[in-house]
């Protein structure tokens, strides 16, 4: 049997079970959850358009529902036709009967069809409306800008493509049947008022009582669900961050620490679990006690009997229906925490297919041709990721169609910025950024990716086998170019170590890679992309010199008459680029080839001799040069 | 139950295989297991049991108290109205009664269900969280992430309601039938059988059901599974996405793996329904025959009106548990799915651990010794990666690695902590097998600034003081200034405490290494090793940093991963490693005289254009 830590041994081993100031497990931002009425116009609106392209078989469902609902209702009707017209003591006519009987069996028969097609055809056009509604969502992403993105924890995105819209799916399922217990709630109604109206009346009167005492459950029921929600979503997120973190979490041994962190997070989500279990269930009894009021009161009434106001088969069909009168109520009142999380998935849902898409394509948008020159221009650039604090300032650079062209500088210097506004990541503040003599903003987003390949910073391989991750979405690719593009950054021969070669499959994000292994097989991607512009951000940064020089080498003759845009921090890389540009604190301060630039005796001058001279040579203020400000940024 | 985890390592692809191979017997032995677990918490259990017995006691008086009370009004057709009306009153009374009753247990029934299903919940939470805590890289290294979470959240989701829904819920159906079963067949044997008659196909039915459910859920599961992953990876490197335009592409992978696990998930709803409504047929041809042969019997003279609404109303108590049926079903389905992988999980065996007379780790002269270590990957075990490893380093020693990509470098940095076991051969810390101490003193003794930063989603300031979560303000500002972050922080809009985004995006890539930098220097480690951690930090910044480090230096031993020369040539000890074998060794000197590879990276990197072919 599995070990259940025991969280007493735990704590012993962390001083007294004190919580550290600064600890905390999950996530540090708390979600705003979205909890409000159990009824939003506007948000059963939304989901209405997604299931409106099924609305056939919407009907159908509820048409279905609706007749089971009658076959509920009719039964008790032929129970007391077969009591007071056939089931008389030593009557001679069986044929009454028979016929009850046959009535019985037609509708039961009717009843099976019905509950099969209400259950199979709602079942299956919720799945396909949760498939569209997570489709929506995930071809919506596809286009959001990636400043949203970059703030957004993929987790908590994660948990509304699954989440949220299983609670969709709970509650398109329950909202048929909410229009099945309705119609049968007031099926009940009005034959019981049909029957006897003062019985019905007297069996009615039952339910104000319930909904005023509805009326204060409510308001506390509603924040007990709301904190139930909450503690989950919170407990689920530090779970989350356990399995992504664990490697940094086992090497600083953090798993005490954490472990209480998280008992403190699983035990409070206990309290409120149990605290809303309490809300849900507490009105189990009261509409028993209801129904029970009910039954004492039919069943007095039925002394009427003795006044032959009315008949005994009427007061079984009334004990019948109280019966059912309360189940309907029954699942509406558990209906409701179901309904009220539906909103709330459905409201956080609706947020993500409204986010904004900052960067669109503009309608008289241009494709950029294949055959384009490949020159890339800033001019003027200003940008930041909050506008208030640029972190390019008045940039101008220009790069020649063919010409291999350097960024260096301090981290933090926005080199990875600026190539990002080559892909248009990001608009510009101000300024301009021209691909091919175009504005970028002047391009479809398509057309731009297509001549533009990138191999960034962190090198990011999907779940599959390597040639998959090479070739990525150029499935026309051919398996010799592949294999090409994987010789010319020197991947091939580790590649054909592996068992399976290329076919081997990688583990989650390449983790059987070591990182400068990943970075190869992202290089290469860049290369069987066959762009007019390759644009290299710290490509070879984990990689050996000597390997470097093999893939330069391989390259040239790959990438003749195409433009390329690389950084570097090890300037070994660079020298051989036709120009460089050195920026700082988001501003070029020094241009040209590294001849030139040596001879400037600037920045670069200074980087470049740090990059082989001796600690011990270095004079302190020599190292005050660029770090504090490369600090600052 | 260890060998579950053995036929895991041979699988690396698919830990949980042995869980999908395994059929009913597996699914019993699980649903045994939880039983078992939930009946740990006695009185809770008891409570919910005992209650339920007694609310299926009480809604079976209701149609007993309904016939009588309609036998007395037809009777009273006959007698003189006052005992009528005291009849009748008595049993209003007790109708009410009985019926607050059984509400009020049913309360006590399902809350404490729930409450059970919820402190299970509530532990395995826990055991989970403790269990990926524990789990070596080995494992980690194998499965999914979005798998784990998988387990984590829907496979406890799926048996945490196991006891309310599926176990109480039986209970509870079979009290019904069993005690109305004695009331009806001591009423009437011949009636009582044909209101029973739906037992057995309802009982046959279910259990056929259970099994293919289980099936499905199985499968289903797993295509989900596949599903979460595209949509995560996705989301990760939607930088990717965009900047190869591959937009069309994912959608298109979503679009299959979406419409594969559609395709079965409609095939589930319908199993569902054919079978929901069969069983409801089956019970409502049951009623039918009652309402008909008990007709007759009425008629016949051979039992009362009273008698039949007995039958039927014990016929419409049921209606309500017999729908539930296919609920209960589908909850005995999930948990049995659910409960194997979830202790499949729990039962993995964790390959690092400490050794039974595991010592704390004791530093004095903080020498790290490699003797002839070869190692290979778990899972891989027939692709060697290092070879006869062996060097040594005493505190205040520098020892430099340097080589091509995937020669075993940081395969090296991480079997110092003991991420993973060495296959041959032996590490010792001041003559300490690093086996036999510890990991939590091995742990806190060796940092691993490591080559890909996970930054957590909270503040600077608990990032930086992961390792040491009491530290005190000043120190995390040392430690910041040491890696050059300090200034950088102070410009941030909410200093130290400004939180940093998932994996650290808004941090630039030389930022986010300075970050883990200060997070290893807090620890204060007599061993640490940079694992190329200084690969997006321009050599100004880096030389700060290193000159910072050196005045820790003497106290402990420092392990560098470089690319950049500058950054590993006044080392102590350079170690040039190709194929996971050191092929040259010796101090930057030394190695610029004899050795053949690292002279030739000297050359690239000090003397420009002279060298290369590449123009
Ligand atoms: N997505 C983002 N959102 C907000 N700020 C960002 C984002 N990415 C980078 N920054 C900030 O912009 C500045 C420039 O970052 P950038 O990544 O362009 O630097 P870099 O020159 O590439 O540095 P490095 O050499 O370290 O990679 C940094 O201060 C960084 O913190
Ligand atoms: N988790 C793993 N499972 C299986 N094989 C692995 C794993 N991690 C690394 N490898 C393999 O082990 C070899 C050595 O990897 P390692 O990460 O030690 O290389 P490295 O020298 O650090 O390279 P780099 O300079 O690129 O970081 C590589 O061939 C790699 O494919
Ligand atoms: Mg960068
Ligand atoms: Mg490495």
């Amino acid at each position: 049997m599995s070990q259940i830590p025991d969280p007493e041994s735990e704590r012993k081993g962390v001083r007294d079970g004190t919580r550290p100031p600064r600890a905390v497990v999950g996530s540090h931002r708390i979600e705003d959850e979205v909890f409000g009425r159990a009824f939003d116009k506007n948000i059963v609106r939304r989901i209405w358009a997604f299931v409106e392209p099924y609305r056939t078989k919407a009907v159908i469902a509820v048409v279905a529902v609706l007749i089971c609902a009658g076959v509920q209702l009719l039964i008790p009707l032929i129970i007391r036709y077969a009591v007071e017209h056939a089931i008389t003591p030593g009557s001679r006519d069986g044929s009454a009967l028979l016929a009850a009987a046959g009535a019985f069996f037609l509708a039961i028969l009717v009843n099976r069809v019905a509950s099969y097609m209400q259950q199979s055809v709602i079942g299956k056009m919720v799945e396909v409306v949760l498939f569209d509604i997570r489709r929506a969502m995930f071809g919506h992403l596809q286009k959001v800008s990636l400043s949203f993105m970059d703030q957004t924890e993929v987790g908590r995105l994660m948990s509304r493509l699954q989440g949220d819209v299983s609670s969709i799916q709970e509650f398109l399922e329950t909202s048929v049947l909410s229009v099945g217990d309705i119609a049968l709630l007031f099926g009940i109604i009005f034959v019981m008022l049909w029957l006897d109206l003062s019985l019905g009346l007297l069996t009615l009167s039952v339910l104000p009582v319930l909904f005023i005492v509805r009326m204060f459950w409510l308001p506390s029921a509603r924040n007990a669900f709301m904190a139930a929600t909450e503690t989950n979503s919170a407990t689920n997120g530090a779970l989350a961050e356990a399995i992504h973190g664990v490697r940094a979490v086992q090497s600083m041994d953090r798993q005490q620490v954490n472990f209480l962190l998280y008992d403190d997070k699983a035990h409070a989500n206990l309290k409120t679990q149990l605290t809303a279990a309490k809300y849900a269930q507490v009105m189990v009894p009261i509409v028993d006690t209801l129904t029970g009021l009910a039954m004492a009161g039919i069943v007095l009434g039925g002394s009427k009997v003795l006044n032959d106001r009315i008949d005994v088969g009427v007061t079984i069909a009334f004990l019948f229906y109280i019966q059912r009168f309360f189940d309907p109520i029954r699942s509406l009142t558990l209906q409701y925490s179901v309904m009220q999380r539906a909103m709330a998935s459905g409201k956080r849902l609706t947020e993500v297919l409204d986010l904004d898409i900052e960067i669109h394509d503009r309608p008289d948008a241009k494709a950029l041709s294949p055959q384009m020159d490949g020159s890339i221009e800033f001019r003027n650039v200003t940008f930041g990721y909050d506008p208030k604090h640029p972190v390019l300032k008045n940039i101008s650079l220009k790069v020649s169609p063919g010409e291999t062209v350097a960024l260096v500088g301090p981290t933090g210097s926005g080199k990875s910025s600026a190539i990002a506004l080559v892909h248009r990541f990001y608009d510009v503040q101000r300024g301009q950024v021209l691909v091919g003599g175009y504005d970028v903003r002047d391009l479809t987003q398509e057309s731009l990716g297509r001549q533009v390949a990138m191999v960034l910073q962190e090198p990011f391989l999907f779940t599959g086998t390597i040639f998959d991750n090479i070739r990525y979405h150029r499935t026309d690719v051919r398996r010799d170019r592949v294999i090409e593009a994987a010789k010319a950054v020197g991947a091939h021969d580790f590649i054909v170590s592996l068992a399976g070669g290329y076919d081997a499959p990688l583990g989650e994000r390449g983790g059987n890679l070591s990182l400068g292994q990943r970075q190869l097989i992202s290089f290469a991607r860049a290369l069987v992309a066959d762009a007019k512009i390759l644009v290299l951000d710290e490509a070879t940064a984990n990689i050996d010199s000597y390997t470097e020089m093999l893939i330069q080498k391989a390259l040239t003759k790959l990438l003749e008459g195409r433009t390329g845009l690389v950084i570097a921090h090890r300037l070994a890389t660079i020298r051989n680029a036709d120009r460089i540009i050195v920026l700082q604190n988001g501003e070029v301060i020094e241009t040209g080839n590294h001849d030139q630039l040596m001879a400037m005796g600037g920045l670069y001058f200074k980087l470049y001799n740090l990059n082989y001279a001796s600690f011990d040579d270095l004079a302190e203020e020599q190292l005050d040069i660029t770090a504090q400000r490369g600090g600052q940024t | 139950m260890n060998s579950h985890a053995d036929g895991a390592a041979n699988n690396p692809r698919n830990p949980f295989a042995h869980v999908e191979a395994a059929g009913w017997g597996q699914g019993l032995r699980t649903l045994t297991r939880i039983t078992y677990m939930n009946l740990r918490h006695r009185w809770q259990v008891a409570i919910a049991i005992g209650s339920t017995f007694i609310a299926a006691a009480l809604q079976l008086l209701i149609p007993k108290l309904l016939g009588q009370a309609v036998d007395q009004v037809r009777m009273g057709e006959g007698i003189s109205g006052g005992t009528v009306e005291q009849a009748l009153w008595t049993s209003a009374l007790l109708l009410l009664a009985v019926s607050v009753l059984r509400g009020l247990f049913t309360l006590a029934q399902n809350y404490f269900a729930e409450s059970v299903g919820h402190h299970f919940a509530y532990e395995l939470r826990l055991a989970c969280y403790d269990k990926i805590q524990r789990l070596s890289f080995s494992f980690h290294d194998q499965g999914h992430s979005a798998d784990l979470i998988t387990i984590c959240m829907l496979d406890i989701e799926g048996v945490c309601w196991y006891f309310s829904t599926a176990l109480v819920r039986a209970v509870l159906l079979a009290m019904l039938i069993g005690i109305g079963a004695y009331m009806l067949l001591s009423t009437n044997l011949e009636l009582g059988v044909v209101a029973l008659s739906f037992v057995p196909f309802v009982a046959w039915r279910s259990s056929r059901t259970q099994l293919k459910l289980r099936a499905t859920w199985d499968e289903l599961q797993g295509r989900l599974s596949v599903l979460g992953r595209v949509m995560e990876e996705n989301l990760c490197g939607i930088r990717v996405v965009r900047a190869f335009a591959a937009q069309a592409y994912e959608m298109l992978k979503f679009e299959r793996v979406s419409q594969n696990a559609l395709a079965l998930a409609q095939e589930r709803a319908d199993i569902y329904a054919r079978d929901t409504s069969a069983m409801t047929f089956s019970f409502f041809f049951a009623m039918g025959l009652v309402l008909w042969i008990g007709g007759s019997k009425v008629i016949a003279g051979e039992i009362s009106v009273g008698t039949l609404t007995t039958f039927l109303t014990f016929m419409t108590v049921l209606q309500m548990p017999v729908r539930q049926i296919g609920l209960m079903i589908n909850a005995f389905a999930r948990a049995s799915t659910c409960g194997s992988r979830l202790f499949g999980f729990l039962d993995l065996d964790i390959t690092i651990k400490d050794a039974p007379h595991a010592r704390p780790l004791e530093i004095s002269e903080g020498t790290v010794r490699f003797d002839n270590v070869s190692f290979a990957y778990p899972g891989a075990e027939n692709r060697q990666i290092l070879r006869n490893i062996s060097f040594q380093a005493r505190k205040g020693e520098t020892v430099a690695i340097v080589g091509p990509p995937g020669s075993g470098k940081s395969t090296i940095a991480h079997l110092i902590p003991r991420f993973y076991d060495v296959t041959g051969g032996t590490i010792t810390l001041d003559g300490q097998d690093i086996r036999n101490v510890t990991l939590s003193s091995l742990r806190r003794a060796v940092a691993v600034v490591q080559q890909d930063p996970f930054l957590f989603t909270t503040t600077v300031e608990n990032n930086v003081a992961y390792g040491d979560p009491w530290a005190n303000e000043p120190r995390i500002e040392r430690a910041s200034e040491s890696a050059q972050l300090h200034n950088y922080i102070l410009g941030l809009p909410a200093g130290y405490k400004t939180v940093v985004g998932e994996r650290g995006v808004s941090l630039s890539g030389g930022q986010r290494q300075r970050l883990t930098i200060a997070r290893a220097m807090m620890l204060r480690p007599s061993v640490i090793v940079f694992d190329d951690s200084t690969a997006a930090i321009d050599a100004a910044t880096e030389q700060r940093i290193r000159s910072a480090m050196r005045r820790f230096a003497k106290d402990r031993v420092t392990i560098i991963i470089a690319h950049r020369l500058s950054s590993v040539m006044h080392a102590d000890q350079i170690l040039f490693v190709e194929n996971g074998e050191i092929v040259e060794r010796g101090t930057h000197e030394e190695l610029l005289v004899k050795a053949r590879r690292y002279e030739a990276l000297h050359n690239l990197q000090t003397r420009p254009r002279d060298d290369d072919g590449a123009n």
